[in-house]
């Protein structure tokens, strides 16, 4: 069997959600570097999707082309489609800075504003034109509920955001992001920053949350890959100076327990990265 | 995926409105930022209009060479100020940049912490009193005791070197200090390891290593030195002459300018700002000297 | 010589650079503080000189100062901001950004006395603002704008990568990225290079005695003249009448030098400690 026939066989919906995001042949460059090749991927809706793979083997760069954050880095181009719901987001004319309300991005580093809590999440909303004090209190209410922040600092809204815990500020920044509704969420190493205890809670607040939207991590720890994903696609960057790609990719279960691809295999069981 | 779903969250168009708004806010902040280029364009053309006939009417010879200043009788001759100048500035640098460079490597190599938090803010408010206040002092303070030591009047270039050395430490002193805190701390570790002393490691490796950085500060000394005028205009003794020792009255540019235009008519006013731009052509040339020697160091590394 | 020996002297030369400093800054200090304190009562601060000796308060000239340093810090405050913006946020390094760098460099070093006649030159005379705290104010402007450029554009660049990652990362344009996330995180800093520059503003003699004129006059509209503190202290000092009143203009001149130079420590101090 070819790795292409392979990576089809475990592209077989996990459930009966359709394609959210679909990449089709593409390549990356920092000016001259040539980054990414050739990564083809389907990521669906409404579940959690892991990027693993050892450090600099480009996940987080691909991660940064789904929401378009790579445009702000100057000498920086993409070959290949990558559609949303169908779209193009690289098309012409389509505003990056709207794709990014849809598309929401979670950070390593906790980077909450530094203004109050409730300004932090009512920030975007406030972008996108909400300016009615009723209708922010609700927005900003509701999406720290979701982020389960709401009950530990509903009596301390008008705290600098950056007075909270690493891993409070890390859900205050799901709170941001939620409070514009986004489609997609992605969440590069979300928490590499932050203690043990508080992953735990972002943990479980991903299984919540991917009831309602589309998520996608990059972590560079496996048992959190194992943990809170359904589906995981691995990268590797063979050779230095070489450009990074996509392994293999599959349900998380199978990845995990029985990968197709030798590298995947040696990765995982610790060999190498 | 449903039509219907799709329709809600077609991803939206660049719209021209936003296009041009964020467009036409880049080019009013890039106009602002060329308001300090203008700045230097406009002093230019209107310091310049007013200075030139000086060097067509009075010859550009005999207004920067002519050693005699009489206007009444019609010699612009601007050699004593220009040399008034050089000499106050030469003896301020003596005097203040090696205080200053020394100030700057006991803040950053040997001050105790506790030493640093009043010796810094110190600096810092030496930079920010009025240069009248400095005037003012040298007057009452400094020129008494110059007056004893010299049996003179104490007006003359030994008291303005005085009061200049120490309005020039703050500049000196920030800029090199600044250069010593950007060499890479390793640097100094390999030097204390091989057995050298504080002394040598300031003398042989610190200081060669920030020498760019020192000879950029002592510039922009020199800079604040020649261009500095109500504290020189206090203490020098304003007399249109050449240098004849350290208690004679001389004067400088600046002060000359500033002594003579509440009265300057015609030619002799033309003469004044003939003398601003010797000053700001001078002062422009050490900004220029400091950028080329920053562009030939990156080069270097 | 022997290296400990060396060693001792030269850190003892080092030691007695620093402490000069500080000497001579307590020195100046006291001697001003001494010599004024008794004239600090509400007739010398409040009422007008008069006669020969220009006996009486300094009323007047405390206004006339406040008054052209608000309002050089109102008109050159948006323009240093923005072209630090600029300078920041939205330039590519090349020839245009050099030029622009050159030449506030060179603005901050022009000597005080140039920038006097330019103003008199410009604003005074050809543009008819005549003697006026306007064109006082726009002279000290190009004086101050070098100073708030250089550290509002220190203070944006401080602003972290990735609290504008949230911004863009949110929808936010670039415009909407810098007002609402950049400039507000670095405002303590902007305010210190502000106070900072106020501060130098105020203690300026030689840009404001053409352009302001000496009058002794409360300015109402922008098109008044008038003589600040520091010309009326050059004035006395110079003429040596009434030294008391010198001692105490240079007094009032200190302290407030002392308060903007204070408040600028203590709000910098305040933003270390949130971040």
């Amino acid at each position: 069997m070819t790795d292409h026939a392979l990576a089809d066989h475990f592209r077989e919906p996990v459930d009966d959600h359709g394609v959210k995001i679909a990449v089709r042949d593409l390549d990356f460059y920092y000016g001259d570097f040539h980054a990414l090749t050739g990564i083809d991927i389907d990521i669906r809706e409404r579940g959690v999707t892991a990027f693993i793979g050892p450090s600099g083997c480009g996940k987080s760069t691909f991660l940064r082309c789904l929401n378009r954050m790579n445009d702000l880095i100057p000498g920086t181009r993409v070959d290949g489609t990558i559609t949303l719901d169908g779209e193009d987001i690289y098309g012409e004319g389509v505003d990056p800075v709207d794709l990014r309300r849809r598309v929401g991005m979670i950070f390593q580093q906790p980077n909450p504003f530094p203004m109050t809590i409730y300004d932090n999440v009512a920030f975007g909303p406030r972008l996108h034109g909400v300016k009615k004090k009723g209708e922010l209190d609700e927005i900003v209410q509701k999406s720290l509920e979701r982020a389960n922040l709401w009950k530990e600092v509903k009596d301390i809204m008008d705290r600098n955001g950056l007075s909270l815990s690493g891993g409070q500020q890390q859900r205050l920044c799901i709170a941001r992001v939620l409070a514009v509704e986004p489609d997609v969420m992605l969440m590069d190493e979300p928490c590499s920053a932050i203690d043990p205890t508080s992953v735990q809670k972002i943990e479980d607040l991903m299984a919540e949350l991917k009831d309602r939207i589309t998520i996608i991590i990059v972590t560079h720890n496996m048992q959190q890959a194992a943990r809170v994903s359904d589906e995981t696609a691995f990268f590797l960057q063979e050779r230095m100076g070489e450009a990074a790609e996509l392994v293999e990719f599959g349900r998380t279960a199978e990845i995990f327990t029985s990968p197709q691809d030798r590298r995947t295999e040696d990765y995982i069981t610790g060999r190498f990265g | 995926m449903t039509d219907e779903r799709r329709a809600t969250t077609t991803l939206k168009r660049l719209s021209a409105a936003t296009y041009l708004k964020e467009g036409a806010l880049k080019y009013l902040f890039l106009l602002c930022a060329f308001v300090a280029v203008m700045g230097v364009a406009l002093i230019f053309v209107f310091v310049g209009v007013r200075g030139w006939p000086v060097f067509t009417d009075v010859g550009a010879g005999d207004f920067l060479f002519g050693g005699l200043w009489h206007p009444g009788e019609g010699a612009f001759g601007i050699l004593p100020f220009i040399t008034g100048s050089l000499v106050v500035m030469a003896g301020a640098l003596v005097l203040g940049a090696p205080l200053a460079v020394g100030a700057a490597v006991f803040l950053s190599e040997i001050a105790p912490p506790r030493v640093r938090a009043v010796v810094r803010p110190a600096i810092e408010l030496l930079a920010g009193v009025p240069s009248v206040v400095y005037g003012f002092f040298g007057l009452m303070i400094l020129r008494p005791v110059v007056a004893d030591l010299t049996g003179g009047l104490g007006f003359g270039p030994l008291t303005a070197w005085l009061i200049l050395a120490i309005m020039i430490v703050p500049t000196i002193a920030t800029l090199t200090e600044d250069a010593l805190g950007s060499i890479h701390p390793g640097i100094r570790e390999a030097s204390y390891a091989m057995g050298a002393t504080t002394w040598q490691t300031i003398y042989k490796v610190l200081l060669p290593a920030a020498k760019i950085g020192i000879i950029d500060a002592i510039i922009l000394g020199m800079g604040r030195a020649i261009g500095e005028t109500m504290a020189v205009l206090m203490v020098v003794g304003n007399a249109a002459v050449f240098f004849q020792g350290v208690d004679m009255p001389i004067s400088t540019l600046t002060s000359q300018i500033v002594m003579d235009m509440p009265y300057a008519t015609d030619l002799h006013r033309t003469a004044l700002f003939g003398m601003a731009i010797i000053l700001f052509l001078f002062s422009m040339g050490l900004v220029g000297t400091v950028r080329l020697l920053s562009r030939f160091n990156e080069r270097v590394r | 010589m022997d290296k400990r020996l060396s060693n001792a002297i030269a850190l003892g030369f080092l030691w007695v650079a620093g402490i000069t400093t500080v000497v001579v800054l307590a020195a100046v200090i006291i001697y001003v503080l001494v010599n004024g304190i008794g004239q600090m009562t509400p007739e010398f601060i409040f009422t007008r000189p008069h006669g020969v000796n220009a006996e009486g308060g300094i009323g007047p000239t405390i206004v006339s100062t406040v008054y052209v340093t608000a309002l050089a810090m109102l008109i050159v405050t948006p323009v240093a901001i923005l072209a630090a913006v600029y300078l920041a946020e939205y330039a590519v390094q090349g020839r245009l950004v050099r030029i622009i760098r050159f030449a506030a460099d060179t603005l901050a070093s022009v000597p005080s006395i140039v920038m006097g006649l330019f103003g008199l030159a410009l604003f005074v005379e050809a543009l008819g603002f005549d003697f006026s705290m306007l064109s006082a104010a726009l002279a000290l402007g190009f004086l101050m704008l070098p100073i708030v450029m250089r550290t509002t554009e220190e203070a944006i660049r401080a602003v972290p990568k990735y609290i504008r990652w949230g911004s863009y990362g949110l929808g936010a344009s670039k415009w909407q990225t810098v007002s609402r996330t950049v400039l507000p995180a670095a405002m303590p800093r902007i305010l210190t290079g502000i106070i900072l520059a106020t501060g130098r503003a105020v203690g300026e003699t030689a840009v404001v005695i053409y352009t302001m004129g000496q009058a002794i006059n409360v300015p109402i509209t922008p098109m008044d003249s008038g003589r600040p503190m520091t010309v009326h202290l050059y004035l006395l000092a110079m003429e040596g009448i009434n030294l008391p009143a010198a001692y105490g203009t240079a007094l009032l001149l200190m302290a407030m030098i002392l308060f903007f130079n204070l408040t600028a420590r203590w709000l910098l101090r305040r933003s270390r400690r949130i971040r």
